[in-house]
């Protein structure tokens, strides 16, 4: 079986993030990384390596140079091989020329699955896994908390918003979950070296046969039109509890009209 | 009639408050067409919706690509100015898939839309709320996937044009099973995302059997009850109540955090709540740094003073 983890290289949350002059998200001139997120479909992709060793994974990513780092540390906790999608074309491409890019990419690679994280932990809009089903057909399980496989059926369980669900599908499918899922193993020594001797290719557009004209900034169909930091929220009164905090509280509750 | 189509959600008539919004700014946009299964609730015409299209299927119901189909079969009939989703999972799939199969643009968690001379203009929040971002659809049906509480649903009764199609669901939309669906039981408490009240549990609460605390000063106070990751992991509150990052982001018009830390990531899913309250024994919280009014003590004290407290002025 062929398993494609689809994983994104973000700005790394613990520092501040910039903005390029057209509104984008600069990943090229801040510290990034494999979105922590990813790293729950990495982990489900290696268990079942764990359990059917027959089993081939190739970590997919479309991004600038650096984004290479988010694959070695995807290979450094496990998987076979990854593929690289890097073109000056795609600079300023918004979700629905990735999710174009991601599945020219992944017609190739022809996986029974494709696994991907519920979102990414810098634009965060959950998009791009079920553009992907829609533009390789294939039936999409999202949200997943549990997942398996088993004799050519992917089934899933997920916490939908008024129920719980099970969901079920032929292979080939698409499966998106969540950090629920179970724990990411860390890269050892072991695989942090051998992650360095592993294929990993990089394709362009050209190699894909995707058009440089639909990709990119020029071609993106969402612009951001402005982008402003939001004033820190000012801290307000707290007081001490000596016994009459909760008194205290019912006043300013009382004053908003709360109670 | 070209117009905003608006999936709505109901259950056995009951319209949900975020499709009420949804079709409030609908009414900004243009002509309100709500597209929803079943029936045709009576709410939809009183908010506003000139056209309803309703779509026949045993099948829609539980899974997205149904729906995918149905408005993709209407957007060729009758092509529209720009589609409103709640940015629900269930949401986001539909705006996804949609806009793949329409050729459109998405975006995703809207707290505002307006008109704008290039189509709607849309404001998100992003980077853990800490960043205001506008932005339009250049290319393409704009489909936007709507927030709870963008807006406050105002009535604008209309007597709406009743339409009727049967969905024969294609080979694509049943490839995926729904195998088994528990609907969980009503609590009886206004939807997370949805309620104008959350009163969230963290760590502090030390045992799933202090969650009632919470529940009673929610049920006290009219409103939902979240959970921070640390309790959920715990395993002392349900998940589907998580409020944060990987969560459920929610912006009330008042949050209260009883013995919740503050994390970054807890803070990305409700720092944007109207009124902010912390209950916390550690003064040094970052909680605090948000916190509109805070008090700094046991919460077991606190928390029951304050029940006794709001019963005495009701009373």
């Amino acid at each position: 079986m062929k398993i494609v983890v689809c994983v994104k290289y973000v700005p790394d949350p613990a520092s501040q993030p910039r903005f390029t002059a057209g509104h984008t998200v600069d990943r090229e001139n801040v510290p990034g990384r494999l979105s922590e997120l990813d790293e729950y479909a990495v982990e489900q992709a290696l268990r079942v390596v764990d359990a059917a060793p027959d089993t081939h994974v190739t970590h997919l990513t479309v991004g600038p140079p650096q984004a290479a780092e988010a694959l070695r540390r995807a290979l450094a906790m496990g998987g076979h091989a990854a593929v690289h999608v890097s073109d000056d074309a795609l600079a300023g491409s918004d979700a629905s020329a990735t999710a174009l890019v991601l599945a020219a990419a992944l017609r190739r690679l022809t996986p029974d699955l494709v696994l991907c994280a519920m979102a990414s932990t810098d634009g965060g809009t959950a998009l791009v896994p079920a553009m992907l089903a829609e533009h390789l057909e294939l039936p999409q399980l999202t949200f997943a908390t549990e997942v398996s496989v088993d004799a050519g059926t992917v089934r899933v369980r997920r916490e939908a918003v008024q129920a719980t669900e099970e969901l079920a599908a032929e292979l080939p499918a698409l499966v998106s979950v969540t950090d629920r899922i179970g724990d990411p193993r860390y890269p050892s020594f072991k695989g942090i070296m051998a992650a360095k001797k592993k294929s990993l290719q990089t394709w362009t557009l050209a190699d894909l046969g995707v058009p440089a004209d639909q990709v990119g900034a020029g071609a993106a169909r969402t612009v951001v039109d402005e982008i402003t930091a939001r004033p820190p929220r000012a801290a307000g009164t707290a007081v001490q509890d000596d016994g009459e905090g909760a008194w205290h509280l019912a006043e300013f509750l009382a004053t908003k009209k709360f109670i | 009639m070209a117009g905003i189509f608006v999936l709505v959600g109901h259950i056995e008539g009951q319209v949900g408050k975020p499709s009420l919004e949804l079709l409030t700014l609908a009414r900004r946009l243009g002509t309100p067409i709500a597209v929803c299964s079943g029936s045709a609730p009576e709410a939809l015409g009183q908010y506003g919706a000139e056209r309803v299209h309703v779509i026949e299927s045993e099948d829609i119901g539980a899974h997205p690509i149904g729906w995918v189909q149905a408005l993709a079969e209407l957007a060729a009939d009758t092509p529209p100015d720009a589609v409103l989703t709640e940015a629900t999972p269930h949401g986001r799939e539909i705006a996804a898939r949609l806009a793949v199969r329409l050729g459109g643009g998405v975006l995703t968690d809207a707290v505002d839309v307006q008109p704008g001379p290039d189509g709607p203009v849309v404001t998100q929040w992003a980077f853990a709320a800490g960043f205001t971002v506008t932005a339009r659809v250049a290319r393409g049906v704009p489909i936007i996937a709507v927030k709870p509480n963008a807006v406050v649903p105002t009535p604008a009764p209309v007597e709406p044009a009743v339409t009727r199609a049967r969905l024969v669901p294609d080979e694509a939309s049943l490839r995926t099973r729904v195998v088994s669906r528990s609907v969980r039981e009503s609590t009886g408490r206004p939807g997370l995302t949805e309620a104008d009240i959350v009163v969230s549990g963290g760590r502090g609460l030390a045992g799933p059997e202090n969650f009632a605390l919470i529940e009673n000063l929610a049920d006290a106070l009219g409103g939902a009850v979240g959970a921070s990751r640390a309790a959920v992991d715990a395993g002392w509150y349900p998940h589907t109540h998580q409020v944060g990052q990987t969560g459920v982001a929610v912006s009330p018009q008042l949050y209260l955090a009883v013995g919740i830390s503050g994390a970054i990531q807890h803070r990305a899913g409700m720092q944007t709540s109207k009124t902010i309250v912390a209950i916390n024994k550690d003064g040094e919280a970052p909680i605090f740094d948000l916190a509109d009014y805070g008090v700094v003590g046991d919460l077991f004290q606190v928390v029951p003073r304050l029940l006794d407290e709001i019963a005495r002025r009701r009373a």
